[in-house]
């Protein structure tokens, strides 16, 4: 059964654009582990004729008619924005790192 | 950088292309909340909790998008799956309020399917189809600052009306063997998917607002030696290119990457597998990601939305509304209609078929209905530069205008005459007519009258026509014209003036 290690959970931090020092990465990456094998426990007894489950709930085909329905107020919508120009949301720099 | 043409590129190395084309749907609403979809209003006025991926907002599935979806899947000839579900692509990027994008993994809603792809020359390419899946596209970022592109942008703005509205993304498998026409077979290909999703009316197609783009994956590899199956010969490491938004661009994507490839092999280096961004003014690409690290989106099942799990009777129902493959219902029409191919293709390319046939269909000969519509109609048209389909104008009413022709009430110049009035907003054909007074004149006293005045003013005629010069009946028919303003029937001056001449016509 494979685990996570370190250099596992430092790569997930990257994806996630969390920064992490050492003491977290050696202290997750234990935490996270306890994890991942309490769930492949499950992968057990999960044979092949067992469906994967992608909602607990045993409903399906739940769709709404295509009828506009009110929007917010541009106001509105960028009220929680940390920062806004034009009507726009204004974030920093993106792919600054790749240029 | 170095780079081969697209031709020495073809001498040397087999090329491998797939192509993802993103249809933008044409629903009322986003993919899975109430705002509007559509394409120019005031930024963020289209949002609500859920497309801004607020905490807590709940997506729910638009029907018209799922049946649109399973149209355009039948269409492409792909099998529905019984239960598909949607799953979050996790990735960081401003233009993606939530930080994932709800699409489909590991069971897309339409799959393995095949499109027949007619070339200019007639040749039909089959293209196996992977998958037709749901998911949302993103908002629209502005960079500000530095070149005002993404790289050196000192930050940027975003709008997310256009975050939510549903997509169908198209992705083939990967197509071989194309040889020196794999630039043709990819225009060819996107430009079918374009045709198709017009013709299902699922979309506007319009490639030059993003309602329909494609990105266009492309290796080579070493051509098969002597004895080898160019099968066995493995796939070279592959190229995307991102967002190439219009017919004339894919071909040059491919050309570019083609050249750009070859070069780098040829030297001994190795093609990195990379996101590369399509440069229009340069027809070039530039490298984006690399793959390697922006490819790891860690897909989950959305827990948010349930599973799609459409009636085998549903189905079948929407396989009845598939219309008529465009590149096969062009064939029938160019046989029905008589037309040559460069007439059928001006047609196409000017969006003029649905119109003539709808002339026709209210009982306009075909070439009639062409005469107009590739002719004044087209004229009229560029002056404005508008499209033709934009024009104040309908098929019944160029019918009704043919019609007057037809019963001889107005000649061809009087017809134009009238059509501006029509272009005008002045009424039906009929009307037009009628306000301006522009039927031809056939009382035949009036005629008479204006034949014997052209005759008195040029008295050599008559001897002319007499000894067999019939053309010299054409001055006179010139006066008479000019004399009734165009109204006259010109069929009928010349008869009368035969008839002065006592010769038959």
């Amino acid at each position: 059964m494979s685990s996570l290690d370190r250099s596992d959970v430092a790569r997930l931090a990257a994806l996630a654009r969390i920064d992490m020092t050492d003491a977290d990465l050696d202290r997750l990456s234990g935490q996270l582990a306890v994890i991942v094998d309490a769930v492949a426990k499950v992968a057990e007894v999960a044979g092949e004729d067992v469906p994967a489950t992608s909602h607990p709930i045993p409903m399906s085909n739940i769709h709404r008619e295509d009828v506009v329905r009110p929007s917010l107020a541009q106001d509105d919508a960028l009220a929680a924005a940390p920062d806004a120009e034009d009507g726009r949301f204004r974030v920093p720099q993106i792919l600054g790192e790749e240029a | 950088m170095t780079t081969m043409t697209y031709e020495q590129a073809m001498e040397e190395f087999d090329p491998v292309f797939g192509i993802e084309v993103h249809v933008e749907l044409n629903t009322a609403t986003k993919m899975f909340c109430g705002c509007a979809n559509e394409f120019g209003a005031e930024p963020n006025t289209q949002v609500c909790p859920v497309c801004l991926g607020l905490p807590g907002a709940m997506p729910v599935t638009n029907q018209k998008a799922v049946e649109s979806a399973i149209r355009l899947g039948l269409a492409l000839g792909c099998s529905i799956r019984e239960s598909s579900r949607f799953a979050r692509k996790n990735y960081f990027y401003p233009d993606l309020s939530k930080d994932y994008q709800i699409s489909q993994y590991d069971e897309p809603t339409c799959y393995e399917g095949s499109l027949d792809v007619v070339l200019d020359d007639g040749t039909v390419v089959t293209v196996a189809i992977e998958r037709a899946h749901m998911e949302e596209d993103a908002g629209k970022n502005t960079h500000v600052g530095g070149s005002g592109g993404i790289q050196g942008a000192d930050y940027s703005l975003v709008d997310y009306n256009r975050g939510g509205v549903p997509l169908v993304e198209i992705v083939t498998k990967p197509i071989t063997g194309m040889g020196d026409r794999t630039a043709e077979v990819a225009r060819a290909y996107v430009a079918t998917i374009r045709d198709i999703v017009r013709a299902l009316g699922i979309s506007d197609g319009r490639m030059e607002q993003g309602s329909v783009r494609a990105d266009v994956n492309l290796s080579l590899r070493p051509k098969a030696v002597a004895g080898e199956s160019q099968d066995d010969v493995p796939f070279g490491k592959r190229s995307e290119t991102k967002n190439v938004n219009s017919l004339r661009a894919i071909e040059r994507a491919v050309r570019f990457e083609a050249g750009r490839q070859a070069a780098l092999l040829l030297a001994g280096q190795p093609v990195v597998q990379e996101t590369r961004h399509w440069h229009e003014d340069t027809s070039s690409t530039t490298p984006g990601r690399s793959k390697e690290e922006a490819e790891d989106y860690r897909y989950f099942p959305e827990p948010d939305l349930l599973p799609v799990e459409p009636s085998r009777e549903w189905v079948e129902e929407l396989r009845g509304t598939i219309p008529e493959h465009p590149a096969k219902m062009r064939a029938r029409l160019r046989e029905e209609w008589g037309f040559s191919d460069l007439e059928m293709r001006d047609a196409v390319a000017a969006d003029a078929l649905d119109l003539i046939a709808a002339t026709v269909a209210v009982g306009t000969t075909a070439q009639a209905a062409r005469k107009w519509w590739m002719g004044e109609l087209s004229r009229v048209a560029n002056d404005r530069e508008v499209a033709l389909t934009s024009l104040p104008v309908s098929p019944a009413a160029i019918a009704e205008l043919q019609g007057l022709i037809d019963a001889g009430k107005i000649n061809d110049k009087l017809a134009r005459q009238a059509l501006e009035g029509v272009l005008a907003g002045e009424g039906s054909p009929a009307e037009v007519v009628e306000s301006r007074g522009l039927e031809v004149v056939s009382d035949d006293s009036a005629l008479e009258k204006a034949v014997d005045d052209a005759l008195a003013s040029q008295p050599d005629v008559l001897a002319k026509i007499q000894d067999g010069k019939l053309q010299a009946a054409g001055a006179i028919v010139g006066a008479v014209m000019k004399a009734t303003r165009g109204q006259a029937d010109a069929g009928r001056v010349r008869e009368i003036i035969l008839q002065r001449a006592g010769v038959e016509g």
